[in-house]
């Protein structure tokens, strides 16, 4: 049987459009991931994504243990919402789910952005959401290159065995 | 179990080039895996396979971010001794099986 001919990933970019710990840590690993791989690889922030790249809260993000029906005890049994309503619960959860984070050698938000950055990934800011939570390009962490629209970032989707990924 | 030589050596080999018996390596064998991809090994590369094959050996979790932390190069610098993806290609001449890790 002639084999297929394969026709890898050349470049991803990726739009994160969420802000909670485990949203943002997911665009961040893949966004990592395709660097590592030798994939050329671009990151949108956008709406509450841009916490993610805001130096006052990209180390300070939150599990939400209200509405989040993947949500667990330790142990696997359920978690009822209104635990999760109760002041305290919140922190407490994410807090664990940070430490559970560190021991697998997954890096701080900031620290994620350095390597990304080190390996040649490129971050970017939504300009309506950055004008629309009215910061400014100080406010964002030093990694992010530009704040752009979504069109200048589509336009960075040219060439062949390009994917755009929406997290 | 395929074969390949190096340096004059066979090595036991997987699918994917990695070697499977990493007690076969040597540094000979990691140059001239690096001279296939035209790549010439300095004493940092050396320095870096070291720490990878000594991090396997304990059984510890190979990371680019342990790497980055090994004192011997920073990320940034990783990925030039190793173009291209950079843990793959530093855990094959380190003679050591594939890095299954997602950071």
């Amino acid at each position: 049987m002639a084999e297929e001919a394969k026709f890898p990933l050349k470049k991803v970019l990726l739009i994160c459009a969420k802000g909670s710990l485990e949203d943002v840590l997911a665009t961040l690993v893949m966004a990592n991931g395709a660097v590592m791989e030798g994939i050329e690889t671009k990151v949108f922030f956008t709406f509450f994504g841009l916490d993610g790249i805001t130096k006052k809260r990209m180390n300070k993000l939150h599990t939400a243990t209200v509405g989040n029906p993947a949500m667990r005890m330790p142990g696997g049994l359920p978690f009822p919402t209104w635990l999760g309503s109760i002041p305290g619960v919140e922190a407490g959860v994410s807090a664990m789910m940070k430490k559970q984070i560190d021991e697998l050698d997954i890096p701080r938000v900031d620290e994620f952005l350095e390597m990304i950055e080190a390996g040649g990934g490129e971050i970017y800011a939504c300009k309506l959401a950055v004008d629309m939570f009215k910061l400014k390009k100080e406010d964002l962490a030093d990694q992010v290159i530009n704040i752009i629209t979504i069109g200048e970032f589509y336009e960075m989707a040219d060439g062949q065995q390009t994917q755009i990924i929406f997290t | 179990m395929a074969q390949k030589e190096y340096a004059g050596t066979m090595v036991d080999i997987d699918d994917n080039g990695y070697m499977t018996n990493s007690d076969q390596w040597t540094k000979e064998i990691a140059a001239a895996m690096a001279a296939e991809n035209n790549e010439e090994l300095t004493d940092t590369h050396y320095a870096v396979l070291e720490f990878i094959r000594n991090k396997v050996s304990e059984g510890s979790n190979l990371t680019i971010r342990s790497i980055g932390k090994s004192g011997i190069t920073d990320i940034k610098n990783f990925y030039k001794l190793f173009p291209g993806a950079p843990l793959k290609k530093a855990t094959l001449y380190a003679g050591v099986i594939k890095p299954s890790s997602c950071v």
